[in-house]
């Protein structure tokens, strides 16, 4: 008898969501879903507030990521004042943002690694969730656990000295920033008592690359082998190529590398991205529209970033660049669970472009926000942790916001991870009568690599209920296993 | 003028008469909470925080003026209980977002909130339906923050001394209007005066938002009233 089978909440991820996997006469996978089923409508709520709310007002729809959502806001209105799409801003005014950019990727990329994906490889799919969990990592790998703590603490201490707060500050203003760094924050920052300084965060940055290419020197077969498909990628690159986090060109490479999307002003995007919605999910699926709606779709985060940059800019990240790079031959990497290396390498990389800002003056003087002719209508995009952040405004003559559209990362990863999923449950579920825990967790293995942030809030420690529903086609409830 | 003694709280207070009870328990170093009152404009007694009890009756200390052996409770549960359920429903009969208002920091209606220990009202949120006005070149209403303190209308006059600001409609519906003509002549100066004397977030410069980094907001370090404490 045709089955349906619902995971839900899915767990360890931001946010709520579930998965849902429609099993035929033959217990084979007939069809899977990843829904999104929490509903936020923040582009609603921004039309009739003033354009320099913005960065402050859009924030608010994510505790894990808030500097992303206010640096793209920010950089939206800063072309609606006139200051420039991204490189207009004075000197104090960038570094500032670019400061607290990669103070916010760095603590993400450590809370991700370490609290929400370590405890799968230290202790395996199949482990009790009961240890399988940060818990489980502190308990037992001391060490990694205070690790992944101070490194989050480090890059909290950063926003809050850029933003005003580790959570939901203001310090990115329309054309800047309205602060300077203090020489005390910046002696702390660099010389700190150890660990909390930044050559010790370097240093167990490295470690942390260290860890996972020990582990998959040992697990090569399972980490290369788990949600492998073709995709497009897409992300911002500098002009000249290079990875940049906060600003550049949309450039997007096909499954093979070859360029589909050529170094593009986002001011453009609507030109080249389209998005699609399904009666399923409260979550859209964009596509570029030059291919179309069934083979546009594309990835983003850490993974596209680093097939769609010609080199990392930092010499630590370059060195573990070529490496990765070198692994698949140059071709762009199509391996979901590479996701984590590929993080790891741009935590690296937010540690060394950090020191460098950090020692830089123009963080502790110079003026802090400029202006130019006003325009009606502003796009910011950024790569925040989990991948292209798209933000749009347009104003009207009162500088009312009176259109906001923003296409978060997660919403970009929508097909990507509905693919992951569907290709884990046609591995592990295929032919299987009862379903076991490390199943369950291995569909949500798959997801998880996307860090995804699936309403943009929180859920500390992912310690959510899980549970799986068996339906069969009539809708009657054929078993039910909780956790 | 005339220097008499008066009683708060069980202390002995020298006072001026002519003073209110409000002025003469700050030259004594006595905070009563305040909203509406403002230093230098008349008083108007229209928030009711500042309700001290004088002679076993509740008076609003702002417009109340002292008199020789003038007994005031002030610092009492019962006082501050009715103090805080007047902040309560200030943030209940408006929208008050502090998350993302600009004010926020400098805000005294929220200072007061911090002040009182508010958590949740115990009233229930009213979600009134107020405009905002961005009309004007140099400032932005919004309606949905106002608590109708009349400290604009009190204070922000057009040179020939007209009313710029002013309270229409009655009861539930009175709301701040603005004569948008004489807004429109606002000088700079003005405007930030306009937005410096709005308690809350209710009359904000244009395109000024966030200049203050948090840390150095007015209410950042010390809990309103702690100037006169």
């Amino acid at each position: 008898m045709p089955r349906k089978i619902t995971i839900e909440p899915v767990t360890r991820v931001e946010g709520h969501g579930k998965v849902t996997i429609q099993m035929d006469d033959n217990n084979n996978v007939a069809r899977s879903r990843l829904h999104i089923v929490e509903f936020r409508g923040f582009e609603r709520f921004a039309q009739g507030r003033p354009y320099w709310e913005m960065p402050v007002l859009v924030q608010r729809l994510c505790g894990i990521c808030p500097v992303s959502h206010h640096l793209a806001a920010a950089k939206a209105v800063d072309v609606i004042v006139g200051a420039g799409t991204g490189e207009g801003l004075t000197p104090t005014g960038e570094k500032m943002r670019r400061l607290m950019h990669h103070g916010q990727i760095f603590q993400s990329h450590a809370l991700h690694f370490f609290h929400l994906v370590s405890p799968d490889l230290l202790f395996g799919a199949d482990a009790d969730p009961a240890i399988r969990n940060v818990i489980g990592v502190a308990l037992e790998h001391k060490d990694l656990a205070v690790q992944g703590v101070m490194m989050r603490k480090f890059g909290q201490e950063i926003i809050r000295a850029t933003a005003g707060k580790k959570i939901h500050g203001t310090g990115a203003i329309p054309g800047g920033i309205n602060k300077h760094l203090t020489p005390e924050e910046k002696d702390e920052f660099l010389k700190g008592k150890d660990p909390l300084n930044i050559d010790k965060m370097i240093e167990w940055s490295l470690g942390a690359l260290d860890f996972f290419k020990g582990y998959h020197a040992k697990n090569a077969e399972m980490l290369d082998n788990f949600a492998v498909f073709p995709s497009n990628h897409l992300s911002l690159v500098r002009k000249d190529g290079a990875m940049d986090l906060y600003h550049g060109v949309l450039r997007a490479v096909d499954s093979e590398g070859k360029k589909i999307l050529n170094d593009v002003d986002y001011q453009d995007y609507l030109k080249y991205i389209g998005e699609e919605v399904k009666t399923w999910s409260y979550m859209k699926f964009p596509y570029l529209l030059s291919i179309g709606k069934k083979d546009g779709w594309y990835t983003v985060g850490p993974l596209a970033r680093l097939n769609t940059a010609d080199f990392i800019p930092t010499p630590l990240a370059q060195k573990e660049f070529e490496n990765y790079k070198a692994y698949t031959k140059g071709k762009p990497n199509h391996m979901s669970m590479h996701m984590h290396y590929a993080r790891l390498i741009e935590l690296l990389h937010a540690a060394e472009v950090m020191k460098e800002l950090l020692n830089d003056p123009d963080l502790m003087k110079g003026e802090l926000v400029t202006k130019g002719p006003k325009a009606k209508e502003g796009v910011g995009l950024i790569e925040a942790p989990r991948g292209t952040l798209f933000h749009h405004y347009r104003i009207d003559d009162e500088d009312k916001i009176v259109m906001a559209n923003l296409i978060v990362s997660t919403t970009n990863n929508n097909e990507p991870m509905n693919r992951a999923v569907n290709y884990v449950a046609n591995k592990v579920f295929n032919g299987k009568k009862e379903i076991s825990e490390g199943m369950m967790n291995r569909v949500e293995m798959a997801i998880r690599a996307y860090d995804p942030c699936l309403s943009c809030a929180t859920h500390a420690l992912g310690q959510m209920p899980l549970e799986i529903t068996m339906v069969d086609s009539s809708g009657n409830v054929l078993g039910k296993k909780t956790r | 003028m005339k220097e008499i003694t008066i009683k708060i709280d069980g202390k002995e207070c020298k006072a001026k008469s002519g003073q209110t009870i409000v002025e003469a328990a700050k030259a004594n170093g006595i905070y009563i909470p305040t909203l509406c009152h403002y230093d230098g404009l008349k008083p108007a007694g229209t928030c009711r925080i500042c309700t001290v009890k004088v002679g076993g009756r509740n008076m609003a200390a702002c417009t109340t003026p002292v008199g020789e052996g003038m007994v005031i409770e002030s610092n009492t549960p019962e006082l501050e209980e009715i103090r805080k359920a007047i902040v309560e429903m200030l943030f209940v009969e408006g929208n008050h977002m502090c998350p993302t208002c600009e004010k926020s920091g400098n805000c005294e209606l929220q200072a007061m909130g911090y002040r009182y220990r508010m958590m949740v009202p115990r009233f229930p949120y009213l979600f009134p339906v107020r405009p905002i006005n961005a009309k004007t070149p140099k400032i932005y209403i919004d309606g949905n923050r106002c608590i109708q303190c009349l400290r604009c209308a009190r204070g922000v006059l057009a040179p020939d001394g007209k009313k710029i600001f002013g309270l229409v409609k009655r009861g539930g519906k009175a709301m701040i209007s603005v004569d948008e003509e004489l807004a429109a002549a606002l000088t700079d100066e003005q405007a930030q005066k306009a937005m410096d004397m709005c308690p809350v977030g209710a009359i904000l410069r244009k395109e000024a938002g966030f200049k203050v980094p948090i840390g150095s907001r007015k209410f950042d370090s010390a809990q309103i009233g702690s100037d006169i404490e």
